[in-house]
């Protein structure tokens, strides 16, 4: 309630600012005149955005396999997490918006580098995560376990990945954000189509009703992911929204 | 926790269901946990061990268990199965896994692991709550689950660490009576850790008395009282004051 009038006051006051403060549509366009350019472009948005949306759910899908492989291995082998680790952390530090366009050089126009920038940018979050998952073992679980003649593999099988799965998809829920922002930019590197490149080419156009448009379908299609991964969640792990007790 | 940890099946295991440690002394570091601890346990026998806390009493059990290894002595014991005090049930799986876990892990197939599984939580009281999440389930429930867990083992040995002792007074007493019931039902050797000097004389065979740190036997009470025994019997009541007695002093002794 209150926060739908919060919204209602800041829209009203950007649209008066917007109306009657003299500013040009193209500087800062008023919220109806957004509106009215999600409505225009409705077909030139829908097709953009089953481009990017198909670079953020594959990207993001690729993140999760190959995060929780690369946390599963870095949890077998303790001295692989020593030396990988901090690698992992420094791969964070690499600026994506300028090896984009040498991905591009590398693996062309198409999909793949698209893939390739989403993933690298959402996969992080996503081992940390499952890494800590996979460690959050009551000590006390693991003793009971030896007595009943658990093997490293069952040990796996039945208490780790079940204990990781909520955790590798809490760092997807984390990696969505990025993600949408590593789409855009993987675009801008090189591309005919997708929201990214949409709002490339609004800008100079000065449609930038148009490019304010791109973003709200972008932000949407973020929302959008993280309510999959929340259901995902939900339906996968029941037990991570449980009452709270202080076992397991 | 960093202890290094046998596998359960090493070191000198002979006689399945027999619990033997001869001068068992076992150290972290500077402190002193078991001091000579000499105990033994026939095949099906109940044996409580009481002692105020820190006396060694759960390392006691890890190493009947092949957790740990002593420093000095020996410890020769058939397969132990731990059962800790918090139950430990895993929230993904459901009260009819939760119990047939241990079946899962030696290699039984799904049906007939929840077959056993089932007949065994019929028995504790559990039908209609099989498909029960965990934590749908009450302190008590629970602990029969794991009890349950911890009887589908197999294992000839079990060591059950305070597993009543996060129970409220009427619970206990409950779980408590279902125990001694399983128990008779289905002999196990067991070692039964706990604070509760009543709840040792109403269940075991044998009361053994550690004192504090460093845990040394400081009495071992022999309980020769037919079951079931209620905790109002003046028999029972004799006994705890006993057993009570020598925990005091110990507890001074110690001191």
């Amino acid at each position: 309630m209150l926060a739908g009038l919060l919204v209602l006051l800041l829209l009203g006051g950007w649209e008066a600012y917007a109306r009657l403060g003299g500013i040009d549509a193209f500087i800062l366009p008023a919220p109806t005149q957004v509106a009215q350019a999600l409505w225009d472009d409705r077909g030139l948005l829908w097709d953009n955005l089953l481009v990017t949306g198909q670079e953020m759910v594959l990207g993001l899908a690729l993140a999760l396999v190959a995060g929780a492989l690369l946390a599963i291995a870095l949890h077998a082998f303790r001295p692989l997490r020593r030396a990988i680790y901090p690698l992992l952390v420094g791969t964070q530090a690499i600026p994506i918006v300028t090896i984009a366009p040498l991905l591009a050089a590398w693996f062309g126009y198409g999909l793949l580098p698209k893939l390739v920038i989403v993933a690298l940018v959402c996969f992080f979050p996503i081992v940390v995560t499952t890494l800590d998952g996979l460690a959050s073992i009551d000590p006390e679980q693991h003793k009971l376990l030896r007595t009943l003649g658990a093997s490293r593999a069952q040990t796996f099988r039945w208490v780790e990945a079940p204990a990781a799965l909520p955790a590798a998809l809490s760092g997807a829920k984390i990696a969505v954000a990025v993600g949408g922002i590593a789409a855009v930019f993987a675009e801008y590197a090189g591309s005919e189509n997708g929201l990214g490149h949409l709002l490339l080419q609004s800008i100079p156009q000065l449609e930038t009703a148009r490019a304010w448009a791109a973003v709200v379908v972008l932000a949407a299609l973020a929302v959008f992911c993280f309510s999959l991964l929340a259901l995902a969640e939900r339906h996968l792990a029941p037990w991570a929204h449980r009452p709270k007790d202080l076992d397991a | 926790m960093a202890t290094r940890l046998e596998a359960p099946t090493e070191g000198p295991r002979d006689v399945e269901g027999d619990v033997l440690l001869e001068g068992v002394t076992r150290r972290f570091g500077d402190v002193v946990a078991l001091d000579g601890v000499s105990l033994r346990a026939a095949r099906h026998e109940v044996v409580a061990v009481v002692g105020p806390s820190g006396s060694g009493k759960s390392t006691l059990l890890e190493l009947v268990c092949g957790l740990q290894a002593p420093d000095a002595g020996r410890v020769v014991a058939g397969r132990a199965v731990l059962m800790p005090q918090r139950d430990l049930l895993l929230p993904w799986l459901d009260a009819l896994d939760n119990a047939a876990l241990p079946l899962r892990l030696a290699r039984e197939a799904k049906a007939p692991a929840r077959a056993r599984a089932h007949e065994l939580l019929a028995q504790l009281g559990l039908v209609g709550f099989e498909r029960s999440r965990t934590w749908e389930l009450s302190g008590g429930m629970r602990q029969r689950v794991a009890v349950a867990r911890t009887l589908l083992s197999g294992a000839p040995i079990l060591c059950l660490d305070e597993p009543f002792g996060a129970l409220d007074a009427i619970t206990r007493a409950d779980a408590q009576g279902w125990l001694a019931g399983v128990l008779a039902r289905e002999p196990r050797t067991v070692l039964l850790v706990t604070h509760d000097v009543e709840e040792a004389v109403l269940l075991a065979d044998r009361v053994v008395v550690l004192s504090p740190r460093p845990g040394r036997v400081v009495a071992d009470l022999p309980v020769a009282l037919p079951r079931p025994r209620s905790a109002t019997d003046p028999a029972v009541t004799a006994l705890r004051a006993r057993a009570l007695a020598s925990l005091r002093s110990a507890m001074e002794g110690g001191a």
